[in-house]
């Protein structure tokens, strides 16, 4: 579905990314373990191209994403995304956040939006948010909007960029439900996070990167029970 | 009016009291020969100057912030010559209206560019709405700049385009962000419309040059004007307040 191949990224002298190869295959819950600054969310962020690859391809779908002539936009529509911060927009009410997107690029009316949004707020349990904004929410409830807001494009994969390490430890378990169940439902999800325990339920592979390359991948059992890279014990060490 | 006629005889021989004076003083400053028409009239003037001066500020602004953004957000490596030249020009329009006197800008531009144009209320509007351009443009870019970039990041990342992520996403939280930065700007500029003046503009100041030109009484006419300026402010502190509180309706918790 998302094939990478020879993918490098560098910021000035700093190589972040370094000749990334990987293929991400419909269904996958691809979990993206490591040290912060090892490029696990450079890696992430240059599957919708919010990175521009210094060198390498990136396919999704047969279209090659790189090649400066595609509809970035159009690839983007596919791909849910949801960040650290949440990023929910705060100028807008919770329905008018989701609808937006739909809407504006002209997949949905602005009824069917509104009704898909509903039905997907029902799902996380904060259809009673609609009209409120996000100032009013707190830290779960956002990341469970901006889940939902992602989801109402009708993505084929979704991408998570640390979704519950900006919150309050109490919060945590109530994103990662969603998720769950989301991955539950067979949705592609590929995961950057340091929650090991929903990397060991929830992932079909795990992979290990550090220094902007993978080290070790492999599915749970084997990554978490079996390490063989030094490194990768070492972090297993601190984090477990 | 006959209280007047006799009391300035009383002032001119010395023997006015100071009350005396001081009403005959403030009757030749603004009722004799129904001389408050004129500063109603100067103060039309001001705001119709104000408000073409704010336009074409406005106008200038935001077509120099978005070709200076624009430029700056480039994908590295990915060089667009022409924005690039364009650039160019807006920072050596910032440049030099910022780094010259308005009243010089105002003198080259009544009395060289402009010298054949009788206007002067508009020539006036102009040279300062170029001005206020150059700082209006600074405020936007610095909204611009300000907002956190994953606002744009997310609304990129749904798929919608790069003129829909500033219309919807990042315009409206920037505007919020620089109104009271606006606020203050659209102030400087309706006190500075005081300046057209020097090239013959007909606005308050010049009703009250005008005036006291006749009467050689200089402290009513301008403490006058400085009263309408300073009212003039305070209201329009007032609404700005009012267009702050409503925009900010959404951060109420």
């Amino acid at each position: 579905m998302i094939d990478v191949k020879h993918l490098s990224k560098s910021f000035g002298d700093h190589l972040v990314l370094n000749d990334i190869s990987e293929h991400i295959y419909p269904g996958d819950k691809v979990v993206i373990i490591g040290p912060s600054g090892s490029g696990k969310s450079t890696f992430l962020r240059s599957l919708n191209l919010l990175e521009e690859p210094s060198a390498g391809t990136i396919t999704f779908d047969g279209v090659n994403i790189t090649d400066p002539s595609t509809d970035i936009n159009a690839v983007r529509r596919k791909m849910g995304m949801v960040f650290q911060h949440f990023n929910l927009f705060p100028n807008m009410t919770i329905l008018r956040n989701i609808t937006l997107a739909p809407v504006r690029t002209g997949l949905m009316t602005q009824a069917e939006a509104e009704s898909t949004a509903m039905q997907l707020l029902r799902r996380v349990g904060l259809e009673e948010k609609a009209n409120a904004y996000p100032s009013q929410l707190s830290g779960g409830q956002k990341q469970r909007i901006a889940i939902v807001r992602a989801l109402a494009m009708n993505p084929k994969v979704m991408l998570f960029d640390e979704p519950t390490s900006a919150l309050d430890p109490e919060m945590v378990g109530e994103v990662l439900s969603v998720m769950k169940e989301l991955a539950a439902d067979g949705m592609t999800m590929v995961v950057v996070t340091h929650e090991m325990g929903f990397a060991r339920e929830v992932g079909s592979r795990i992979l290990f990167m550090d220094q902007g390359q993978i080290l070790e991948q492999g599915d749970p059992e084997a990554v978490f029970g079996h390490p063989q890279n030094p490194r990768l014990r070492d972090f297993l060490s601190k984090v477990l | 009016m006959e209280q007047y006629e006799a009391w300035k005889v009383l002032m001119r021989e010395g023997n006015a009291t100071f009350f005396q004076e001081f009403y005959v003083k403030f009757y030749q400053a603004f009722l004799e020969g129904d001389r408050w028409i004129q500063y109603f009239k100067g103060v039309g003037t001001t705001l119709v100057v104000t408000a073409a001066a704010l336009a074409i500020g406005i106008a200038l602004g935001i077509l120099v912030a978005m070709i200076r953004t624009a430029h700056d957000q480039q994908r590295p490596g990915k060089h667009n010559p022409i924005l690039g030249l364009l650039n160019a020009v807006c920072k050596v329009y910032v440049t030099v209206i910022r780094g010259t006197p308005m009243m010089v800008q105002l003198l080259i531009m009544g009395f060289v560019i402009f010298s054949s144009s009788r206007n002067y209320n508009m020539v006036g509007a102009l040279t300062l709405g170029i001005n206020s351009g150059a700082y209006v443009a600074e405020i936007i870019r610095g909204g611009l700049m300000a907002l956190d970039p994953g606002q744009a990041e997310a609304g990129r990342s749904l798929g919608l385009s790069y003129a829909d992520t500033m219309r919807f996403i990042v315009i409206p939280q920037a505007f919020k962000a620089i109104l009271p930065s606006l606020g203050n700007e659209f102030i400087i500029l309706l006190k500075d419309t005081s300046l057209i003046t020097v090239i013959g503009g007909k606005e308050l100041v010049y009703a009250a040059q005008a005036i006291y030109g006749r009467t050689y009484e200089q402290m009513f006419p301008l403490v006058g004007v400085a009263c309408i300026y300073l009212v003039l402010v305070i209201i329009f502190s007032w609404l700005l307040g009012i267009l702050e509180r409503r925009l900010r309706q959404s951060d109420r918790r």
